[in-house]
């Protein structure tokens, strides 16, 4: 029986993330944890998050899960979800500068203020449905047509240099990084366990990927 | 292809099961409300808002096993507002599964409160909902005033000062009732849903009046409503959720088909 560990780390609300993976793949186990032993013994580690990077970045530091995680996302398959891909880059322009994991080069960036498709300023944050196009394959795409629509909640982004790295963008109002993949590691900007059909094929190809991309 | 304006049906729950009152009275029963959410769930809704409208807080325990078994069954965003008054609630609601929550007395009894919810649990599932009443005899320019406890209480705050006032404090999104059109199937006030629309930064959707599915492109097009909610016209299946997708997209509007 595999497990997957879901990251605990008092940023948001796991039991979406946690209901989700446990419908997708009856046969794992779902471990929703902040201990540090239980992450490095799963199979699968899934990295979520909502709110301020800082306090993110403070809480990870705080229960010792800065080394874990630097350690299984060299080995495991992961899986960031939103604040989870964020602190991936290197920094994060929130509420000043903050220093992230720095797993992909490059950093978090708000939306600008400008003018929308219809020509009225942008609503930040960027909620609701939007379509994502996927830039490369993988087979965590298995499955999910291009410009299929998953749910955002966000007002930062990310902007990476490794331009091999992008594995997806969506348009508000010009194209933004809303999946990063290398090797183990996959990571999304918007949020599968609340993107119906689309997002919980994307959990079910996770629940079952052996990391090789 | 770019963001998708939304569909969001509204449950109206009293004891457990989803009514709909007209002007708050005249409750009619619409049925089990898992069942109602995952009907709308298959037909596409967006989102999905639960309004609790029992009274007694012994029953609010009802609205967390409601979300409990939806929020395991159905996988898109799921707001709960209805006697969210402290941040326990709000963390209690979450627990069970709802991502977001309404606020409304409460913020307006302390609208700090709205500024400790938002930095405990971040801007993204705080939602100030707003119940505005045009004021005035009509030779004045337009005025909205905002009411409480169901619409029943006046506050004499100005409907628009106070959304601005709302993002200010961390709110996330509006949701934005016409406390003249809730009910009537007259349509929503446009006029209310753009002024407020232009004036904060967040999306607001657009709630209240609505009788057929020409009034939700209506709030989106002339109301600049980054979303609409609705609730008579899909509980009884006058129309699906799928019929005002498609109805949204022959005039233009991005939608998400399912």
């Amino acid at each position: 029986m595999s497990s997957v560990a879901v990251i605990d780390y008092g940023m948001g609300n796991l039991h979406s993330i946690a209901k989700a993976l446990q419908f997708v793949s009856p046969e794992s186990t779902i471990l929703v944890s902040a201990d540090p032993d239980t992450i490095r013994h799963a199979d699968r580690v899934v990295f979520p998050g909502v709110g301020a990077i800082r306090d993110c970045m403070e809480h990870l530091k705080h229960l010792n899960l800065i080394e874990v995680i630097q350690n299984v996302s060299k080995k495991k398959p992961f899986l960031g979800i939103c604040l989870g891909l964020q602190a991936l880059l290197e920094s994060s322009r929130e509420s000043g500068e903050v220093e992230c994991l720095g797993l992909f080069r490059g950093s978090v960036v708000r939306f600008e203020n400008s003018l929308g498709a219809d020509g009225s300023p942008l609503k930040i944050p960027h909620m609701g449905w939007n379509a994502v196009l996927q830039t490369r394959a993988h087979p965590l795409w298995s499955g999910i047509p291009q410009n299929s629509r998953f749910y955002f909640v966000h007002s930062y982004h990310a902007e990476t240099t490794d331009r091999a790295c992008i594995a997806a963008t969506a348009d508000y109002p010009g194209p933004f990084t809303c999946a990063l993949a290398r090797d183990n590691l996959f990571a999304v900007q918007f949020h599968p366990e609340k993107s119906q059909t689309m997002g919980l094929k994307l959990l079910r190809n996770f629940s079952v990927w052996d990391g090789r991309s | 292809m770019s963001l998708a304006k939304r569909i969001i049906p509204c449950l109206d729950v009293d004891h457990g099961r989803v009514v709909k009152g007209v002007k708050f009275v005249d409750i009619r029963d619409a049925g089990n409300p898992v069942e109602v959410a995952r009907r709308y769930d298959r037909e596409g809704a967006d989102e999905i808002t639960f309004l609790d409208i029992t009274a007694s807080s012994e029953d609010r325990q009802t609205m967390v096993s409601v979300v409990e078994q939806v929020a395991g069954q159905v996988f898109i965003p799921l707001t709960v507002g209805g006697g969210i008054r402290n941040l326990e609630d709000i963390r209690r609601m979450l627990n069970a599964g709802a991502d977001k929550v309404g606020i409304n007395t409460a913020a307006v009894s302390d609208p700090d409160f709205v500024r400790r919810a938002a930095e405990r649990f971040g801007s993204q599932c705080i939602v100030v909902a707003i119940d505005a009443k045009r004021t005035g005899n009509g030779s004045e320019a337009l005025h909205w005033e905002i009411f409480t406890h169901g619409g029943r209480r006046g506050t004499g705050l100005d409907a628009l000062e106070w959304a601005k006032k709302m993002v200010d404090y961390g709110a996330g999104e509006i949701l934005l009732t016409s406390m003249d059109r809730d009910g009537t199937r007259e349509g929503f006030d446009l006029e209310l849903t753009r002024a407020v629309s232009e004036a904060v930064s967040v999306p607001v959707i657009a709630s209240g009046g609505v009788g057929n599915l020409d009034h939700l492109a209506d709030g989106i097009i002339q109301g600049k409503a980054d979303a609409v909610l609705a609730a008579s016209i899909f509980h009884f299946a006058e129309y699906s959720i799928e019929d005002a997708k498609r109805c949204l997209l022959s005039k233009g509007i991005e939608v998400r088909l399912a």
